[in-house]
């Protein structure tokens, strides 16, 4: 590339994240720091039942034995746990009925954010149940869900209005001894989504959550649950972006889902918190553990990932192919640029006859950054015909990134299919000039060039959520060809 | 419409081209023959912009402007189009996509309304036919599985699409079979008009029975050593190339 071009590049990439403000929102925080007295507070702040305070109880306890997890290819300065508020809900009026009571400093946030809370949007079909900090402040088109007995709600709405359902599902795909985020998180989770749809239900609209981290120090935990009964079907949305802070900010979210026979859950998510500045100070560190159970016969679960955002990613969705016939689907994104980290990818466990899963996994990395991406394909004993298709891309884009590959694959049944394939590579000058000589700008080229290779994940998202995700891989890519 | 004038150009510190001088006026369509290793690409390329090649001296006016000073989008913009010799593959990026954002950008850059998705296929149609494109190869990434001949013909389709004032077409015959270098040779000349003018760069003179010059230059060592009518290219095939390394070899030597 010549000098001008480098310029130009420069100048590109010291844009500052363009979703960078703070609310002003007076907010109700716990004091600092993580003890019993403290996860009691949350559970009496959520109004919870007794069992659920146990259930936080024995998590924190099984937490305090364990130890932090070194063994991803990531390197940060671990968090500490005692200095981190856990919990912090924005003041507002007790009980909303409309959208016209919610603090217009939050529906401010939300219209800065673009996210589609007003009457338009919700016309166009999205349920958007809003997470501000930790504390859900609207849900939209409930009403409706309710008549085909969806549900769909805050976790603590859930947890004291559906007791019995929470109570049966929660923890059953990521139990709290599953590793050392996930303790944590059922511990100190204080909100999250709650979807449940019933036996031949087919959810007519995508439900859609937007999170949102605002305050200062307040790592937050949010827990997902979502269980399709026999024959239903759900898509979910899950995206978010988050504001500018100095102070590294943790994410620990839990999300599971469990299919039973027939059903379907169709997980799509984009992820654009703060990455951190140029020099990779600041930025949100995203543990996350998602897990879907196949349960069922003929159940199918499929991952949709588009990740961008937060300077650590450590994440893994992953599908448990319990049912006979059961499917598991893992399509994925993964953009680092400047100093970001990321080691995500996914596990795919065959326990089921028949049972097949698909990996689609392209990984971009910029700048300095590190992309890593680390699946899991394991075929149990009496998994008799399971299949697996790995796919795993890795492009670079200049000469200071990394990409890593690491595919485990653990066969216990001589009738299994597997099939991996990898490639790395970069983006060619030659590809750049041709479409140059076509009449597009360099930063237009390099678009096209990733929304190409991009197509095989974008594809599977729903429609305008893809068309998000191209805008949003521009953004993040910005100046990044050097 | 497009002036060189002593161009000098060098890659990797090699000089290639040592004093191109070539005019071109609309309507014109121009032959440039030559041995392997003559500068022929390197010509089209530094045309076009490509940024490997370093331009040491000259100037280049296209309709009055200094092209060496524009960007190669710009230079695409103002309607310099390149026919490549080895189309890359774009995976993922379909042609139609590819050829309506090109488009949409170059008639920006010309303050012209953006085309709407119909207008915009009924005009692709009408240029399918220019080419005989396959329906199929329109919704495929770009030049992705094509084969050599669908490459180029693609490259004949693009240009269509894109109505360049000055088309460069870098050994566009290589690689062809007979019955698809007509097709590609009659679609350029169906796009032939009193308005644009072609660069056809060729190694063989089998492409200009179908593309008939209006003349033709002999680039041999970076320079253009003779210039004339079609049948210079005749002379070039009976006598072989060997004859110009011969002819002009004393010329060469000093230059080299």
């Amino acid at each position: 590339m010549s000098t001008t071009e480098t310029n130009e590049i420069e100048k590109l990439a010291n844009q500052e994240y363009k979703y960078g403000f703070v609310t002003d929102i007076e907010t109700d925080s716990a004091p600092k720091g993580l003890n019993e007295d403290i996860i009691a507070l949350i559970s009496k702040k959520k109004n919870e039942p007794e069992w659920m305070l146990e259930y936080r109880l024995k998590a924190y306890r099984h937490w305090l034995k364990m130890e932090e997890p070194e063994w991803p290819n990531v390197t940060y300065v671990k968090p500490d746990f005692q200095d981190i508020i856990y919990y912090s809900a924005p003041k507002q009026r007790p009980k909303l009925n409309s959208l016209d009571e919610v603090d217009p400093e939050l529906i401010k946030t939300f219209e800065k954010l673009g996210i589609p809370l007003d009457e338009q949007k919700v016309f166009a079909g999205v349920a958007v149940d809003a997470v501000f900090d930790s504390v859900s402040v609207a849900t939209t088109y409930k009403a409706k869900l309710k008549e085909m007995g969806i549900i769909f709600c805050p976790m603590s709405e859930a947890i004291q209005e559906h007791p019995e359902l929470v109570k049966k599902y929660l923890g059953s795909v990521v139990p709290y001894t599953d590793n050392f985020y996930a303790a944590l998180n059922s511990a100190v989770f204080t909100d999250g989504s709650f979807a449940f749809i019933p036996k031949g239900v087919r959810c007519p609209m995508e439900l859609s959550t937007y999170f949102r981290i605002n305050a200062s120090n307040t790592g937050q935990f949010e827990r997902t649950l979502i269980v399709a009964e026999d024959s239903a079907y759900v898509s979910y949305l899950e995206g978010c972006t988050a504001p500018m802070r100095d102070e590294n900010q943790l994410h620990a979210a839990v999300v599971e889902l469990v299919t039973l026979d027939n059903a379907e859950i169709k997980y799509s998510t984009i992820q654009n918190w703060y990455a951190g500045d140029k020099t990779g100070k600041g930025g949100i560190y995203n543990f996350v553990t998602k897990r879907g159970l196949c349960k069922g016969v003929n159940s199918k679960i499929s991952w949709t990932q588009v990740e961008t955002g937060s300077a650590i990613t450590w994440k893994y969705p992953s599908c448990v192919l319990q049912g006979d016939n059961s499917i598991g689907e893992f399509y994925s994104v993964a953009v680092t640029n400047n100093m970001q980290q990321a080691d995500t990818g996914t596990k795919m466990i065959h326990i089921g006859h028949n049972t097949r899963s698909t990996i689609v996994s392209k990984g971009i990395s910029a700048g300095v950054s590190n992309n890593t991406y680390r699946g899991l394909v394991r075929v149990g004993k009496k998994a008799n015909n399971a299949r697996n298709y790995s796919q795993c891309d890795s492009l670079l884009i200049g000469d200071k990134c990394g990409a890593h590959t690491f595919p485990y694959l653990e066969v216990n049944n001589p009738t299994a299919i597997i099939e991996h394939e990898a490639t790395t590579s970069k983006i060619g000058e030659d590809q750049i000039f041709y479409l140059n000589q076509r009449g597009l700008s360099t930063e237009d080229a390099v678009n096209m060039i990733v929304n190409g290779y991009c197509k095989e994940v974008f594809r599977e998202l729903p429609m305008e959520f893809a068309v998000e995700a191209q805008k949003l891989l521009s953004v993040s890519l910005e100046g990044s060809v050097g | 419409m497009l002036e060189i004038k002593n161009l000098r150009a060098a890659i990797d510190g090699k000089e290639i081209l040592k004093g191109i001088n070539l005019s071109i006026k609309k309507g014109e369509v121009h032959a440039i023959m030559g041995p392997n290793g003559s500068g022929k690409s390197t010509l089209a390329q530094v045309l076009a912009g490509r940024e490997e090649y370093e331009v040491l001296e000259g100037e280049v006016l296209f309709n009055g402007k200094n092209l060496l000073d524009m960007a190669p989008e710009d230079r695409a913009r103002e309607g310099v189009f390149l026919a490549f010799q080895y189309p890359i593959e774009i995976p993922g990026v379909s042609n139609v996509n590819l050829l309506k954002t090109a488009l949409n950008e170059i008639r920006k850059y010309r303050g012209e309304e953006q085309l709407d998705s119909m207008d915009f296929l009924n005009m692709i149609k009408s240029k399918m036919s220019l080419v005989e494109m396959p329906n199929d190869l329109l919704q495929r990434s770009v030049n992705e599985g094509f084969s050599g001949g669908e490459k180029k013909r693609n490259e004949i389709f693009q240009m269509a699409v894109l109505n360049p004032l000055l088309g460069i077409l870098d050994e566009t015959d290589s690689g062809l079979d007979i019955d698809a270098l007509r097709i590609v040779a009659s679609g350029v000349n169906k796009l032939r008009s009193a308005d644009n003018s072609f660069i056809v760069v060729t190694h063989y003179q089998r492409l200009l029975d179908y593309i008939v010059p209006d003349f033709v230059h002999v680039l041999f060592n970076g320079q253009i050593i003779r210039s004339g009518d079609k049948t210079l290219a005749y002379e070039l095939e009976e006598k072989g190339y060997d004859w110009v390394k011969e002819h002009f070899a004393e010329f060469a030597g000093k230059q080299g």
